[in-house]
């Protein structure tokens, strides 16, 4: 018989790395380090949860996107989902304070529902999720623009608007908690236990490899569907807080998706399938937001925002290829 | 036959080669006269397939060297041999569907005028191409796709003569020909003869060997065993030929009459795309062989029966009970499971650990009874019981060997305590050490009652294991031998010399 087998070394420290969150902490403490040398201040608990706070729909968007990306798809669809959620939460609630929890409901099943369309189109009509959703996309941006006659109607109750900008005051050495920063946490709690569950590992293992899934008895594309259908949710929820925070428009989600799939690939999951946390996804998110915060203080214009993200996308993308590949 | 044949057309001497340490080819002569066709035949795994690509540019050999027309050559691709005038032809067509005969069979070196496609010269010169082979009925400018495939191969042809192919390989050409269409390919096979090309044959099927060709090669793991004038031999000798090791490692000892239980599964008249009213039963406590050639309907039976694949007509029984599964996980649920041939593509997910590798089936199909932690202390055991060597099972299972790999699979099966197991090559590609503990557990699992499907094209194995061994052809059972039967037995039922069938 042989001996136990042992991969070599450099296998080895990169077995212990590969889809783990130590690169993300690492570019998050770096950017840390960065801000407390220009703005110490944001480092004091009110304004580090404050931006927590305001971070918190695109982490959970990275978080739903994750999902979707884990299991070797893609979904295209978020950013105009949030808008159209915004919108017509807008034009249901109507300032009726009454209304605010119904249309909550209404938003998470729709978004539920747009998800479960994403996935199905995706897994039986066998297209591929980069088409299905970037249909979804366009569908959703003209039904909102029909639906709302070119310009958003109605409007958001004080109730509704509160999850994205009220907090718990004065609590003890926090000081203000953002609602949005308890919903982010609860919610990332939440997926955190998912990808622990026996859903979340079949779930990764039907990114890496479909076939050997299917082999094993995985229903695969119920499976996938269900990880659009959480995707969808993570918009829905997304959408509540957005439209609390920076209120109602045509603008309210665009650009998240590509947003949300940067976040997820710097967090070091592999497009493709397969490879990656959904803590390291929702750190991708975090360090995204932290980088753009960096870039105002710096004085770097906001227009090169989505230079950065492309470029961060680019060389995320090519530095796990050879990660993977150099073995 | 027997007059002085020319000056060779193609000459190897001494071709090697080797695919990751392992020898693939070894010293292989051959040559090939213009006008002769020329037979190669070996069992699978016996390296036709890499000589044919050595040939015709696809892999570069290690050793020996390539003598075409009295040139040396090395061939720095397909297109460099094609150039040369080697022609091959695939068993799958490599046809453009929605693009006619004329354009396919010019396709890339279409005659020019003035810049553009001279398409009425294109169809002009198809015609004659055809019309000097012979093939009238083809109309040049019929869209390939409406084609049957017999015409498709002709298309196939006429694309290599038309790039002066002088060498032409065909592999397995008949494997999907109907009978008559069988009879026009060799009248198409003379004709080019006669105009003097050389034809390199490649095929299982012994009979249209001896129809066709004026010699024939064996090759055996690589080797090439003998050279022989087809009028000179016979298909029991050819046979013998092919096969012939010595039986070199220990199996473990069969099944006793005590030790077969009842019949655990049927299968009646089972068919469907590639397999025709397959009769089969299955004890628990015996393991069932089943050998035949590459592409004889093996893996399909095994996939039909696990759902993967499902019968179309027929019926299966599991315990008396007929089923019908229509996926795996139906499959799974009525006890079976399948250990697939092909390791890396469908049987690792590769990126994740030993543990999740093993828990993958357990996960997908039974909610944890007894808590996810007992289901987990239980899948440790077994990893452990089979011996899997691995750092931790945490470790990535990419990171283990092939050996260690099916283990895992193995223990992914054995937590869901399967009463009929169906193996698919189980020890392809394992090293010896890891092949005999699995020899080991397979016979084990039998003996605690389940019932072994196990397919082997690995002669020694299949014969060594099996308590009787089924034999498939053509998606047909060719017959059944009992344990004891010999390699030749085996080999003559799969291609077919012999018509003893037990249907």
């Amino acid at each position: 018989m042989q001996t136990v087998q042992r991969a070599p070394m450099p296998l080895r420290i990169l077995r212990s790395r590969a889809g783990g969150v130590l690169p993300i902490l690492a570019i998050l403490a770096v950017l840390l380090v960065l801000v407390a040398v220009r703005q110490p201040d944001f480092l004091a608990p009110p304004s580090l949860l404050s931006f927590l706070g305001r971070s918190a729909p695109i982490i959970l968007l990275a978080a739903g996107q994750y999902f979707v990306i884990v299991s070797g798809e893609f979904d295209l669809s978020v950013g105009s989902l949030v808008t159209a959620q915004v919108v017509v939460a807008a034009r249901l609630i109507d300032s009726d304070p009454s209304r605010t929890w119904p249309v909550v409901a209404v938003l998470l099943v729709g978004g539920a529902f747009v998800g479960l369309v994403n996935g199905l189109v995706t897994t039986r009509l066998r297209v591929p999720s980069f088409i299905t959703t970037l249909g979804m996309f366009l569908i959703l941006v003209g039904a909102v623009y029909l639906w709302s006659d070119g310009a958003p109607k109605g409007g958001l109750s004080e109730e509704f608007r509160r999850f994205g900008r009220r907090a718990f005051e004065d609590v003890p050495v926090l000081g203000r908690v953002p609602y949005a920063l308890v919903v982010l946490l609860v919610v990332a709690a939440l997926a955190v236990l998912l990808m622990r569950s026996d859903f979340g590992r079949t779930l990764v293992a039907v990114g890496d490899n479909p076939r050997t899934a299917e082999l094993s008895g995985v229903p695969v594309w119920r499976t996938r569907t269900i990880a659009f259908v959480l995707s969808g949710l993570a918009a829905a929820v997304a959408a509540i807080l957005l439209g609390g925070y920076s209120g109602v428009s045509f603008q309210a989600g665009a650009g998240l998706e590509f947003g949300a799939i940067t976040a997820v690939v710097l967090g070091g999951v592999a497009l493709g399938g397969g490879r990656g946390s959904v803590v390291g996804a929702m750190l991708g998110a975090l360090t995204l937001e932290l980088l753009f915060t960096l870039m105002n203080f710096y004085g770097v214009s906001g227009a090169l925002r989505s230079t950065v993200q492309g470029a961060i996308i680019l060389i995320a993308v090519a530095v796990s290829g050879l990660r993977f590949s150099s073995r | 036959m027997s007059d002085p044949r020319p000056a060779p057309l193609l000459v190897l001497r001494g071709i090697g080669k080797s695919f990751l340490g392992v020898r693939v080819l070894d010293g292989v002569d051959l040559d090939v006269a213009p006008g002769e066709v020329h037979a190669v035949v070996g069992e699978n795994g016996a390296g036709k397939s890499t000589l044919m690509k050595i040939v015709s540019g696809g892999y570069a050999p290690d050793e020996g060297s390539i003598e075409l027309a009295g040139e040396p050559r090395a061939f720095r691709g397909p297109r460099d041999a094609q150039r040369a005038g080697v022609g091959i032809i695939h068993q799958e067509f490599n046809l453009l569907p929605e693009r006619t005969v004329a354009e396919n069979v010019y396709l890339g070196h279409e005659p020019v005028r003035r810049g553009l496609v001279d398409r009425r010269e294109m169809l002009r010169r198809t015609d004659d191409l055809l019309a000097s082979i012979g093939e009238t009925a083809l109309p040049a400018d019929a869209r390939v796709g409406r084609l049957g495939v017999a015409q498709q191969q002709v298309v196939e042809i006429a694309k290599a003569l038309a790039l002066d192919a002088r060498l032409l390989i065909m592999d397995e050409p008949t494997a999907s020909l109907a009978d008559h269409e069988v009879e026009l390919l060799y009248g198409l096979m003379r004709r080019l003869q006669e105009r003097g090309i050389g034809l390199l044959y490649v095929s299982h099927r012994l009979a249209e060997v001896f129809d066709l060709s004026g010699r024939i090669t064996v090759l055996k793991d690589g080797r090439r065993v003998t050279t022989v004038d087809t009028a000179d031999t016979t298909a029991d000798e050819l046979v013998r030929h092919m096969v012939g090791r010595e039986l070199s490692s220990y199996y473990p000892d069969r099944a006793g009459p005590d030790d077969r239980g009842p019949v655990r599964l049927t299968v009646r008249g089972g068919g469907n795309k590639k397999l025709r009213g397959v009769d089969l039963e299955l004890r628990a406590g015996e393991v069932l062989g089943v050998g035949g050639l590459q592409g004889a309907g093996r893996s399909a039976l095994a996939r039909a029966i696990f759902g993967a694949a499902p019968f179309t007509t027929g019926e299966l029984t599991i315990d008396g009970t007929p089923i019908r599964p229509r996926s795996p996980r139906a499959a799974m649920r009525a006890g079976v499971a399948y250990v697939t041939e092909d390791r890396k593509g469908e049987g690792i997910v590769a990126r994740q650990s030993v543990l999740d590798n093993a828990l993958l089936a357990s996960r997908a199909v039974f909610a944890a009874r007894s808590g996810r932690a007992a289901r987990t202390v239980r899948v440790r055991e077994l990893l452990a019981a089979v011996e899997v060597r691995a750092v931790d099972d945490d470790q990535e299972i990419r990171f283990l060997s092939g050996g260690n790999q099916q283990k895992v699979v193995l223990a992914r099966w054995l937590a869901l305590n399967p009463r009929i197991l169906l193996f698919d090559e189980p020890t392809r590609g394992i090293d010896v050490g890891a092949k005999s503990a699995i020899h080991d557990l397979v016979r084990r699992l039998a003996r605690e009652g389940a019932a072994v499907l196990m397919i082997s094209s690995d002669l020694p194995e299949l014969l060594g294991m099996s308590d009787r061994i089924v034999v498939l052809r053509d998606g047909r059972v060719a017959g059944e031998l009992p344990a004891g039967a010999t390699e030749e037995d085996v080999v003559a039922l799969a291609v077919g010399t012999v018509r003893e069938a037990a249907q």
